[in-house]
């Protein structure tokens, strides 16, 4: 009855992960001295992107499969 | 502090994008709340991940996390005591032994398995004071987390421009938590708490997950901080034979016992906060599981908070330390001294009021180590990362005031009003009492937040007093559930006793170095503790044997209830649940085995 967790979680992450990357892409390397010079914005706003992207697709094939059943 | 520290408009982005986040959960969730059982127990239809996600970050406060790391700067390795001794065998336990009478019995809560296994004044006494407690305890973190923001500066720029104080920094903390919070729940009751917690959770691994990293390259991973600290923060459990040899001070049997069993298996075995989440699990099979499964990455988290503290001292601890010197395990061991810096990322400790540095009894300077993660977060994150990272932490602070709100409410509606004010209530009635109740606790806990800033003192008093209510607790649970013989009365004293025998053994002993009065030692100093925590923890294991020895004793004296009355509420009087279906390793038992040894395998690594 309830909605899929996986989905409200799955946008979150989508959405977080989409502005980091973004902003990772777009600055300037200077600010990344505090983080041993690592871009973490890039990175690990990839990593959260995947990580949504999985959770979303997951509820999404459930629900699909419930719709046919 | 300097201007870089300021937050750029993608933090502000991100913070914001969280809370309306939240709330949307909230109004999404709001068309499934039609009874009060909806509400306040999520209508028993939560999956065993989501329950287990939940239950573990119920528990994840701000306050955990941040006292955490803090003690990770301050004892080292050995905090994760509080992990793998503690939490993860409680969390077993209670999974495989205790969740069948939870569940099984139909009750509505913790205090309600008390009225149905013993009688109502145990459970009246159970229900008032946690009730209380978890107002209190919401209002304290509350406070201490606005403080906390203000400390940082880094919500200045704002204010400054709309001419306001830096002080408003604390009072929209506040506020904005309390709205937040009460918005959610008030909308989706339970299940909006219990799924913004598990969001919670993924967000505190993905704003402290990265910090770890950083801050484990910038040291040189664990074999680097090996080497910049002394032996003594680096191993759990070595000299623990003696409270002078490791840095908390504790001897063997008071951290087994104490910590261990008494406190661990009384908090995650009886604490409704907690204990509400596998509640409104889906079926037996899942409510049994949810425990199990919040210990999987319970057991990780050691690494999320309490290494961050552990960096932290590497990067400030001005001594070399020489590898070449001799082992010797068995010495007394100093703590790493540190030069106290305001720009370091363990600062001195100020008075909130005169800003002046706090200095111990021998002149010392006090540090503040509750700084050390929101200055790790500013000392290794650009814009961006920062608000992931404060997000994170407003999330776990959100999560902990969320659980105290929740339970409450529940304990309200079932435990006190349906029990005591009005028996006949219809479900319309409690529903409605239900939603107030959520109001009125985060009024309460906004109310507790602003008298705990008024009264600085009044904290360690509170937090005092809830270790002596708390310390017997499972001693009456472990006889109701095991020992078909325990009586109400003789839980009703036993429990009374065991919090005067904690009140007592408070008032007679004191740790090393303190002066008596709330530290203890208020009625005459008959013994000193080496350190503060063996305090509390042999006033926890004093309270719990005199609630046990008392409840056996009374309830041998008193009327046993009829059996058949005990059916489903008591080990020998209720049919074994037998686990079939589903693959084998996702039953309880297999899967609670396979956590005790993973945790038994990184008590070995890190000893």
């Amino acid at each position: 009855m309830n909605i899929d967790l996986r989905f409200p979680l799955g946008l979150l992450f989508i959405v977080f992960g989409g502005l980091l990357t973004l902003f990772g892409l777009f600055t300037d390397r200077a600010i990344y001295e505090r983080s041993l010079f690592i871009n973490v914005n890039l990175w690990w706003g990839l990593v959260m992107l995947l990580f949504g992207g999985l959770m979303f697709f997951v509820a999404w094939k459930k629900l699909q499969a419930k719709k046919r059943s | 502090m300097q201007s870089s520290n300021e937050l750029r408009w993608i933090d502000y982005l991100i913070i914001l994008i969280y809370f309306i986040f939240v709330l949307g959960i909230g109004f999404v969730l709001k068309r499934f709340v039609k009874t009060s059982a909806d509400f306040l127990l999520s209508g028993r239809s939560i999956p065993a991940w989501i329950a287990g996600l939940a239950f573990l970050s119920a528990n994840l406060g701000a306050q955990e996390v941040i006292g955490m790391a803090a003690s990770g700067a301050k004892y080292g390795i050995a905090t994760s005591h509080f992990y793998w001794l503690g939490a993860i065998p409680a969390m077993v336990f209670v999974g495989i032994f205790m969740m069948p009478f939870y569940y099984g019995s139909k009750a509505k809560s913790v205090p309600d398995y008390l009225s149905l296994r013993y009688d109502e004044k145990t459970r009246a006494f159970n229900a008032f004071s946690f009730a209380t407690m978890t107002m209190m305890s919401s209002g304290i973190s509350m406070y201490a987390m606005a403080l906390l923001l203000q400390t940082i500066h880094i919500f200045d720029a704002p204010f400054r421009a709309l001419g306001l104080p830096n002080s408003w920094v604390f009072h929209v903390s506040i506020i904005s938590s309390a709205v937040i919070v009460l918005g959610y729940i008030y909308l989706g009751g339970l299940t909006s708490a219990i799924y913004n917690e598990v969001i919670q959770f993924f967000l505190i691994v993905a704003g402290f997950f990265p910090l770890v990293f950083l801050g484990l390259v910038n040291v040189g991973g664990w074999s680097g901080l090996t080497q910049k600290l002394p032996a003594a923060y680096v191993h759990a459990w070595r000299g623990m034979d003696n409270a002078q040899h490791n840095l908390l001070g504790v001897d063997w049997f008071g951290l087994v016992m104490g910590l261990g069993f008494v406190l661990s298996f009384g908090y995650w075995c009886t604490d409704f906060l907690v204990i509400q989440r596998a509640m409104a699990a889906d079926s037996m099979a899942s409510a049994r599981r949810v425990p199990l499964i919040a210990s999987v990455p319970k057991m990780l988290f050691p690494f999320l908070v309490i290494l961050p503290g552990l960096i932290a001292l590497a990067l400030m601890n001005p001594v070399i330390q020489n590898a070449a010197s001799p082992d010797q395990p068995n010495q007394s061991v100093q703590p790493v001294e540190i030069q106290p810096d305001k720009q370091g990322i363990i600062p001195p400790q100020t008075n909130p009021e005169t800003g002046e540095v706090v200095k111990d009894k021998s002149g010392k300077v006090e540090l503040d180590y509750n700084m050390v993660i929101p200055n790790m977060l500013l000392h290794y994150f650009p814009s961006g990362m920062l608000g992931l990272g404060l997000t994170a932490l407003l999330a776990s602070f959100m999560s902990g005031m969320a659980g105290n709100v929740t339970a409450f409410n529940t304990v309200w509606t079932y435990d006190i009003f349906k029990a005591y004010i009005r028996r006949d209530a219809t479900d319309a009635n409690l529903l409605l009492v239900g939603q107030l109740a959520t109001f009125f606790g985060v009024a309460l806990s906004v109310a507790v937040a602003y008298f705990v800033a008024a009264f600085n003192n009044i904290m360690d008093v509170l937090q005092l007093v809830f270790a002596f209510v708390n310390a017997p607790l499972f001693a009456t649970f472990l006889l109701g559930m095991f020992w078909k013989r325990a009586t109400g009365h003789g839980a009703f004293f036993g429990l009374i006793s065991g919090t005067v025998a904690a009140v007592v053994h408070h008032g007679l002993t004191i740790s090393a170095g303190s002066t008596p009065g709330v530290k203890g030692a208020w009625i005459a100093t008959v013994h000193t503790y080496p350190s503060q925590m063996a305090q509390n923890f042999y006033t926890a294991i004093y309270a719990w044997t005199v609630c046990f020895l008392v409840t056996i004793l009374i309830s041998l004296f008193t009327k046993p209830r009829r059996e058949e009355e005990l059916k489903g509420l008591v080990y020998a009087l209720t049919e074994k649940a037998t686990e079939t279906g589903g693959r084998w390793f996702m039953r309880p038992v297999p899967l609670g085995i396979g956590v005790l040894i993973l945790t038994l395998i990184l008590n070995l690594i890190f000893r």
